[in-house]
């Protein structure tokens, strides 16, 4: 029995739609013939198949269908006849009456009717509403244009096949599934597809950071263009879509727009009619609403707080909805899920709580050559949480472990390696499993190193990590085997194994130079990509690692890497000092310590404005401007800005200042211009980012009045020429500086000091100055780099120079004209409610 | 009963960062965002000596703090690792894409 809307109204409780007289049983209606909707009366015709006389309303024109499946119906894998769940005679066989493209518009629950909306009136002595949820649509100028499309139903999906067959560019605005199955689709489908996600990362809610990276390279490998933190500012176009612009202000043009930016239960018609409604529908766990004789079930409900958007859930409510009307009331507890999808194509899996935490340790594993990461949170002995890319097979096993709460602590050492290791063979000791490989087995897959061989190298005396990995190579690239090499080193030498140089921090097993090496080797381009690479055993890093992390990628990608902020210390993220009572201290440059009175002026007015309770000359020539509150920085920086002066990098892992004496301009004793050349070479080398901070100095002679001995690299100026000296510091461990070598011009002063400030961003250690990396190599080396080799020299001052085209923005003018605003100004509470 | 402030949207938070908050009388409060979009939020004071919190690096689910580095686990607010002290945490809820925090009872500046 079926009935097309828009048919004549008719008000009756049913019976003048084709339903026998004589049928007394108790009317169920249904609104919604989806997929919570139709599953509901399959379990209730499963428990009693004659208690209830059914009635379902559909919206939409067709028989239920696999709404799961509508993505590879969009990719051509699938047509919608194969999608069908019941067909036509699944309706009739079981005496259900569907009445489809008629949506209910109104319930009178005084009478006991819902009416529809072409004006049908049927009475009901149940009432279940499974009404889903409606796409979520942001509001943005353009947003109605014809081309833009939602990704929820059969007709969505014809849309966006008929604007395929046109051709032509494809935005997705949503990256998470639903826009990522959209964009994959439409890719088949011949069209160029560009994806808006406005989090810094695709499917934030099912993945983590690493996740998610490796998913986004893989799809952008795939031909599509992903853009994160993009976020739209309107979608443009004379009578039909034409692009989108976003508020950065870039445009991208489009002739079809996906909007799959999320859902919202579908909850007006249970709101209008006086219904308890949160998110959802309010249900209890027999899915009741507040109104007795009306039920509800599916992604329109709320149940216990929570709403939920995947179908696994909504099995478990239809069971327990069916329970209650066949009188075996059981009663629904709430869903704990799991994510398995295929995304694109692409294996993921997520379950859980995978957001860390305190007492929660994180297993990793990384296979970066097969695309491989894993990650199992534990909590107490107990499984919490895991997140698996590009292989899912156990993803069923961790959520069992999860949803059983087992203890874990046995296998906790090869919970990681899956099930099938971690439950066969009883080896559960790692170092009874290394002992078991034979000597053939491969140990380290990116080098090619059996067992055989690393046991070879230890017993030629490698007694440390560092050692096999320089003697063998056996876990020098993306160290997924140091775990198994650590074994091998302990089985072979017991006791006498020797721990390695430090590595960067406890999130992995290389050290600083390691790291360095395999970013230039590898191409590394993202803090998490190198997490990945090199199998990091944290999510996302620590304090002391991602700043050097985000400081080598900087140093080896010019121009091409975008800084990461978050992995920058406070006062390089603020662009001033900290102090002890959370307030800032602002030093502007002046050029090797030189003033004028405007500059004078304009600090004078900026303590009186701002009421700077102190000013100070530094030992570095400036003038530090104390006690300013982050939300005035932006302003303090503008009216500074308006007087000639830049950010003075106080604050930074930078150069810092060029300090000067009055030389041969002034004073009888000077040989040469060193006021001049220390501002030159401030010009030269201002807003570099560093290792370490860095400091230089020129004095005009060799009374050294700007202490150029004690300086990362001072200039002596002497009569026939300059004295370069490299690798001084004050600070607690005075060192005067190495004599490096002594040129004739001024011109060769500044080649020398680029040469040599590069060779230092290059290969010294974060955090480490110019005095213990200078011991650390030798001045030798240095020499030899920068004196001897011509050409080397001449690189390293090209590389310094063109890396200093991106450097030398003023970061304050940025601020003062808005850029990071929200950094500084704190969140206006905005509306308050009691509960 | 809970007074639930509505204090913005997620992305009105950096990842990996936080914003303060003022809420009229009370101590200043930080609202960290994690990498994964938890939000947590805190007394902007570390309980060492009173660094603003909300200007640390945010890793994991703590915060190192700028002033001297003690990291601070943003779910209880406690001092992590040697070290030991705790600063006040506030209830927070993520709905329908806002951010709430209850207000705070505890931390009323002296009058
Ligand atoms: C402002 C100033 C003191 C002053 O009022 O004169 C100063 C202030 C600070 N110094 Fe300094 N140093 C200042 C010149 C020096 C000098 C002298 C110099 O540059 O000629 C030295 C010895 C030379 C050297 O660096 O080798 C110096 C050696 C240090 C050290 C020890 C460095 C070392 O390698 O041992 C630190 C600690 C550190 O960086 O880890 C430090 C750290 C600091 C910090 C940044 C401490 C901090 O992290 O908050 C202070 C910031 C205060 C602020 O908010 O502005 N400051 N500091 C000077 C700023 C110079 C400028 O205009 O930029
Ligand atoms: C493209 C796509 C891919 C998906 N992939 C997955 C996946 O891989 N895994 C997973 O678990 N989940 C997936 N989902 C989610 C899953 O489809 C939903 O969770 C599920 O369909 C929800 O069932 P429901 O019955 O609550 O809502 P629906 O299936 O949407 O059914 C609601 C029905 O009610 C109708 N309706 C609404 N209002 C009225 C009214 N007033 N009168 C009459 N009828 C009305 C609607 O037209 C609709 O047909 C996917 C969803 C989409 C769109
Ligand atoms: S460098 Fe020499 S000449 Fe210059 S001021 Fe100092 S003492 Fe005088
Ligand atoms: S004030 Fe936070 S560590 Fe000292």
């Amino acid at each position: 029995m079926e009935f097309q809307g828009g048919s004549s109204p008719v008000t009756d409780s049913g019976d003048d739609i084709g339903v026998p007289m004589e049928d007394v049983r108790e009317h169920l209606v249904v609104v919604g013939n989806g997929m919570a909707g139709c599953r509901a009366v399959e379990e209730l015709l499963a428990r009693d198949p004659a208690r209830y006389r059914v009635t379902i309303f559909g919206a939409e024109p067709h028989v239920n269908y696999n709404r799961i499946m509508l993505s590879p119906v969009l990719a051509g894998e699938k047509t919608f006849q194969d999608i069908i769940i019941n067909d036509r005679a699944w309706y009739d066989d079981h005496r259900i009456t569907l009445i489809t493209s008629d949506p209910v518009s109104a319930i009178d629950r005084a009478r006991k009717t819902v009416i529809s909306r072409s004006g049908r009136t049927i009475g009901y002595d149940r009432l279940l509403i499974a009404t889903g949820s409606d796409p979520f649509i942001i509001p943005v100028p353009g947003k109605d244009l014809p081309g833009v499309i939602s990704f929820r139903d059969m007709k969505d999906v014809d849309a966006m096949l008929d604007a395929a067959n046109h051709g032509g560019d494809a935005v997705v605005i949503g990256g998470g599934l639903l826009g990522l199955e959209a964009a994959h689709g439409l890719t088949l489908r011949g069209m160029k597809v560009t994806v808006l996600h406005i989090m810094p990362t695709l499917m934030e809610r099912q993945l983590d950071e690493a996740a998610a990276w490796l998913l986004k390279s893989a799809l952008e490998g795939r031909g599509q263009t992903i853009l994160t933190g993009a976020d739209t500012a309107e979608i443009y176009g004379n009578g039909k879509v034409e692009g989108v612009r976003l508020k950065d202000g870039t445009q991208i043009p489009a002739s079809l727009v996906v909007m799959a930016v999320g859902i919202r239960p579908s909850v007006a018609l249970a709101r209008d009619a006086g219904l308890d409604v949160g998110r959802g529908i309010k249900v209890d766990d027999h899915m009741v609403t507040s109104d007795a004789a009306i039920l509800a079930v599916g992604e329109c409900v709320e149940h216990d707080g929570n709403v939920y958007g995947l179908v696994a859930p909504l099995w478990d409510m239809c069971r327990a909805l069916a329970d209650g009307l066949t009188d075996q009331h059981s009663g629904y507890k709430g869903s704990v899920t799991s994510t398995k999808l295929k995304v694109a194509g692409l294996d993921v899996f997520s379950a859980g709580d995978f957001s860390g935490g305190e007492g929660c340790e994180d297993i990793v594993l990384r296979d970066a050559s097969r695309g491989i990461y894993k990650r199992v949170v534990v909590k107490g002995d107990k499984v919490v949480g895991a997140v698996l890319y590009g292989d899912t097979a156990d993803g069923g096993w961790y959520f069992d472990l999860l949803k059983r709460g087992e203890n874990v602590a046995d296998i906790r050492d090869l919970l990681i390696f899956g099930q099938a290791f971690a439950s066969g063979g009883g080896a559960l000791d790692p170092k009874a499993a290394v002992a078991a490989l034979s000597d053939d087995a491969e140990i380290c897959g990116c080098n090619g190193v059996s067992k055989g061989q690393v046991v070879a190298c230890i017993e030629k005396g490698a007694c440390s990590l560092d050692a096999v990995r320089a003697g063998c190579k056996a876990s020098a690239s993306c160290g997924s085997c140091t775990g198994l090499v650590e074994n091998i080193l302990a089985l072979t030498l017991g006791d006498e194994v020797q721990s390695g140089p430090k590595t960067m921090c406890k999130c992995t097993s290389f050290g600083h130079d390691d790291v360095r090496r395999e970013i230039v080797a590898q191409d590394m381009r993202s803090i998490p990509e190198v997490m990945q690479k090199l199998h990091w055993s944290t999510p996302d890093g620590c304090s002391s690692c991602r700043p050097a992390l985000n400081y080598y990628l900087l140093c080896a990608l010019p121009g091409i890497y975008v800084d990461d902020q978050q992995s920058r210390f406070v006062n390089e993220r603020m662009h001033a000092n900290i102090q002890k009572d959370g307030t800032y201290s602002v030093v502007p440059r002046m050029w090797g310590g030189l003033t004028n009175p405007r500059e004078l002026r304009a600090i004078a007015d900026v303590v009186e404005k701002y009421d700077a309770p102190m000013v100070k000359v530094t030992g570095g020539q400036r003038l530090d401007i104390f006690g300013i509150r982050k939300e005035d920085l932006p302003a303090v920086w503008a009216d500074l800005n308006a007087a000639g002066m830049v950010s003075g990098h106080a604050y930074g892992k930078s150069l810092r200042t060029v300090k000067t004496c009055v030389g041969s301009e002034w004073c009888r004793f000077g040989t040469q211009d060193s006021t001049g050349l220390g501002v030159k070479t401030e010009r030269m080398t201002w807003g570099s980012w560093m290792p370490h901070k860095f400091k230089i100095a020129v004095s005009g002679c060799p009374r050294n009045c700007a202490e150029a001995t004690i300086k990362d690299f001072g200039i002596v100026c002497v009569d026939s020429g300059y004295e370069l000296h490299v690798g001084g510091n004050g600070g607690i461990h005075v060192r005067v500086t190495d004599l490096l070598c002594k040129v004739a011009t001024e011109q060769e002063a500044l080649d020398y000091c680029a040469a040599f400030t590069q060779l230092y961003r290059e290969e010294a250690r974060y955090l480490e100055r110019t005095a213990p990396w200078i011991e650390r190599v030798g001045i030798d080396y240095v020499k030899q780099r920068i004196v001897e080799d011509d050409a080397g020299r001449e690189a390293l001052r090209a590389r310094f120079l063109f890396s200093q085209q991106f450097m030398q923005d003023d970061p304050w003018a940025e601020r003062a004209a808005g850029v990071h605003s929200d950094l500084h100004q704190p969140l206006s509470p905005i509306s308050i409610a009691a509960e | 009963m809970t007074d639930w402030i509505d204090i913005g949207t997620l992305a009105d938070i950096p990842p990996r960062g936080a914003r303060t908050v003022h809420i009229g009388g009370e101590k200043e409060i930080a609202v960290f965002r994690t990498g994964d979009d938890q939000i947590f939020a805190l007394v902007n004071e570390c309980p060492h000596k009173k660094g603003p919190l909300s200007q640390g690096i945010v890793h994991g689910q703590s915060v190192a703090c700028p002033l001297h580095n003690w990291n601070i686990a943003l779910k209880s607010g406690e001092a992590q690792g040697e070290d030991k002290g705790c600063t006040p945490t506030i209830a927070v809820k993520q709905e329908d894409g806002r951010i709430w925090i209850a207000r705070p009872e505890m931390t009323k500046v002296a009058a």
